[in-house]
């Protein structure tokens, strides 16, 4: 059954949108040609629909924002002021005890933040090495077993065992539990962005460069590191890019194998202050001191705070990668 | 003798692509394929053993098909399937319908600027994890503190709505969130398509006098169709998956909203953590992957059999 359908899979049908090479072209490669057409656009509404539109989707785009924004007020707001008239878009007295707090429980709070960091550099560069070595092996004729490889890759997508046995595979027998490993092995290989991978590999680098390469007597492994790996930058950044936010958000493999304060990433933390912002203290200061500062926690705007504080970098960079992301979206299609 | 002589010719001259498969096979090894083996325990009454993971499998004594009568006895598993299903039905039906729209209109913005600036706004909740938005839709139905009970105040309603109590607002409001994250990036795939359609289509058009919502019913919708079809029947085979984080995080895993926002992924996260039954929770899980695999192999079919460009494998 499934030879057939790798056949199928593999035999290039009529591109559909999904693959169509001009799509990424026009995207994220103005060239000369795009600039001109620039001027002469066959889109464009006019008048009144146009105004209304606009209202329509720019009041959506605000929508998207305003959650955000509403969160940065509160957690400026004074403790006092929220209690009394609860989280104001103006609120009547401004106030940065939030953030002041946090910098007296920082220890806790760098502690998660350099677990985030560590798990999504390590994660991301063992994703993307994993998941471009495999991809290109099954993007090639010459490997006689690909469509196996593809295969079991591809199953994954359609099948998979379900949380508990995956939870006692890593308990009992990785024994990942309370350890950094738990946070970077479950996500470090996606089926889906192998296949993406193997379409992007068997687009971007031409037989025929390879085989003079070959010719040349280069082995295959070094023409994989000085021709494969320049020749698909973009996939590989694409990749790069999807693992380091699937990385920077996790909060669930956290949620299933950590419970050691010294391990626990960002948006996990994020989660146990949720009921009980006092687990900031655990880790930041010993004894005599925390009762002192007990009456004074600015609660609920030293949640807003942390969330203020974990959301802002990818707030921050996110006008950046936005047009590697939107261009990767449509660098692969998996159907090839 | 032969056949194995010429089969270890064969490992023996693909070795350089055996070796670049090698750390990925191992991970799907260990983290896919031995859990899918593991799945063996809902047919087992399931128990601990200090000897590691095969010792706790062969340990647990056969069971048949208990576990899973079990389950389906409970109301629970009515209640998670039909969470499941009807919550992911609308996801599907609205999500396509808002995102095209979107896209649709993104597209035809006159003034791309802001078209670009309304695409970078929308993207953005896509980028957040469920636990922030858990926050951001606190600040929104917190009882005493809300946004929503402070506006309903202005309105002269006193009685503050107890958001995480009232189950019936809830569907809304899980509906509401999941279109809020997802439209933006559900838009942006069709929005590529959309760009790449061959301008002449639409100069051919508009020599003929069709007008701008000809245009889109003639030429746009009809491109981006096969594009719909693939989409649609990969949301299709994962109909009876749920997105944990939103189910979980958003309602803050409040018990009186149990019977609208459990689903079966969190009812198996559930069972492994609070209610302790690891098999019947296997269960639950093999139920789900099963009747996934299934819906998947059919829509597929189905589409094959619509036309070849619509099937996915």
């Amino acid at each position: 059954m499934w030879q057939n359908t790798m056949k199928i899979n593999q035999n290039s049908s009529p591109p559909t949108p999904l693959h169509k090479g001009n799509v990424q072209n026009q995207l994220n490669q103005p060239n000369k040609k795009s600039k001109r057409k620039k001027k002469y656009t066959v889109h464009g509404l006019s008048g009144f629909p146009n105004l209304l539109m606009n209202i329509l989707l720019g009041s959506f785009a605000l929508m998207c924002i305003f959650p955000f924004l509403y969160v940065i007020i509160i957690s400026l707001t004074d403790e006092k002021t929220l209690a009394r008239n609860g989280y104001q878009i103006l609120p009547e007295i401004w106030s940065f005890e939030a953030y002041r707090y946090l910098w007296q429980m920082k220890d806790q709070l760098l502690q998660s933040y350099t677990i985030t960091i560590v798990v999504t550099v390590l994660g991301t560069v063992f994703s993307v090495a994993m998941i471009a070595l495999f991809a290109y092996a099954i993007s090639r004729k010459q490997f006689k077993y690909r469509g196996f490889f593809t295969f079991i890759a591809f199953f994954t997508m359609l099948f998979s065992g379900g949380l508990i046995p995956f939870y006692i595979v890593a308990t009992q027998f990785l024994h990942l539990r309370n350890s950094i490993w738990a946070l970077i092995l479950p996500l470090a290989m996606n089926a889906f962005y192998i296949l993406i991978m193997r379409t992007f590999f068997q687009r971007s680098v031409p037989e025929s460069i390879l085989e003079s390469a070959r010719i040349d007597g280069a082995s295959e492994l070094r023409i994989f590191a000085k021709i494969v790996v320049p020749l698909s930058l973009p996939g590989l950044a694409t990749i790069a890019l999807f693992s380091t936010l699937g990385y920077w958000n996790d909060w669930f493999n956290a949620l299933l194998f950590i419970d050691e304060p010294n391990l626990v990433p960002l948006q996990s933390m994020l989660m146990k202050i949720e009921n009980n912002i006092e687990f900031l203290r655990q880790n930041s200061l010993a004894g005599g001191a925390q009762n002192d500062l007990l009456s004074a926690i600015p609660q609920d705007a030293a949640k807003m705070a942390m969330v203020v504080i974990s959301t802002l970098p990818i707030a921050i960079a996110y006008p950046f990668f936005q047009k590697y992301f939107v261009s990767g979206l449509t660098i692969g299609g998996v159907k090839e | 003798m032969n056949r194995i002589k010429s089969f270890f010719q064969d490992v023996y001259k693909n070795r350089v692509w055996l070796l670049m498969v090698l750390p990925g096979t191992i991970w799907l090894l260990l983290f896919a394929y031995l859990p899918m083996f593991g799945t063996v325990i809902a047919f087992k009454n399931f128990h601990y053993d200090p000897n590691g993971f095969f010792a706790s499998i062969q340990n647990s004594e056969w069971v048949g098909f208990e576990n899973f009568a079990f389950l389906f006895n409970t109301n629970d598993a009515w209640i998670i399937t039909r969470n499941t299903i009807l919550y992911n039905l609308v996801f599907i039906v609205l999500g396509l319908i808002l995102a095209v729209f979107v896209a649709i209109v993104l597209s035809e913005l006159a003034n791309k600027k802001l078209s670009k600036i309304y695409q970078t706004g929308m993207l953005f909740p896509h980028f957040l994890s469920w636990i922030v938005v858990s926050y951001f839709v606190f600040t929104f139905l917190s009882v005493d503190r809300g946004l929503l009970n402070n506006i309903l105040g202005w309105f002269g309603v006193d009685d503050p709505i107890s958001w995480y109590n009232e189950a019936k607002y809830w569907p809304f409001i899980i509906v509401l969130t999941s279109m809020w994250k997802g439209i933006g990036y559900g838009s942006i795939v069709y929005l590529a398509a959309i760009v790449g359609i061959d301008k002449n289509y639409y100069e051919a058009a508009m020599i003929d006098g069709a007008n701008k919502w000809q245009q889109i019913r003639n030429i746009t919708i009809p491109m981006i169709t096969p594009l719909i079809v693939i989409l649609t029947i990969l949301n299709v085979g994962r109909i009876f998956s749920a997105d944990f984080g939103l189910f979980y995080q958003v309602p803050r895993d409040s018990g009186t909203l149990y019977s609208v926002t459990n689903v079966i992924d969190t009812y198996v996260y559930r069972g492994l953590t609070t209610m302790g039954d690891i098999s019947m929770s296997t269960a639950a899980g093999l139920y789900q992957s099963l009747v996934g695999f299934a819906l998947v192999m059919l829509t597929n079919y189905l589409a094959q059999k619509v036309d070849k460009e619509y099937a996915l494998f």
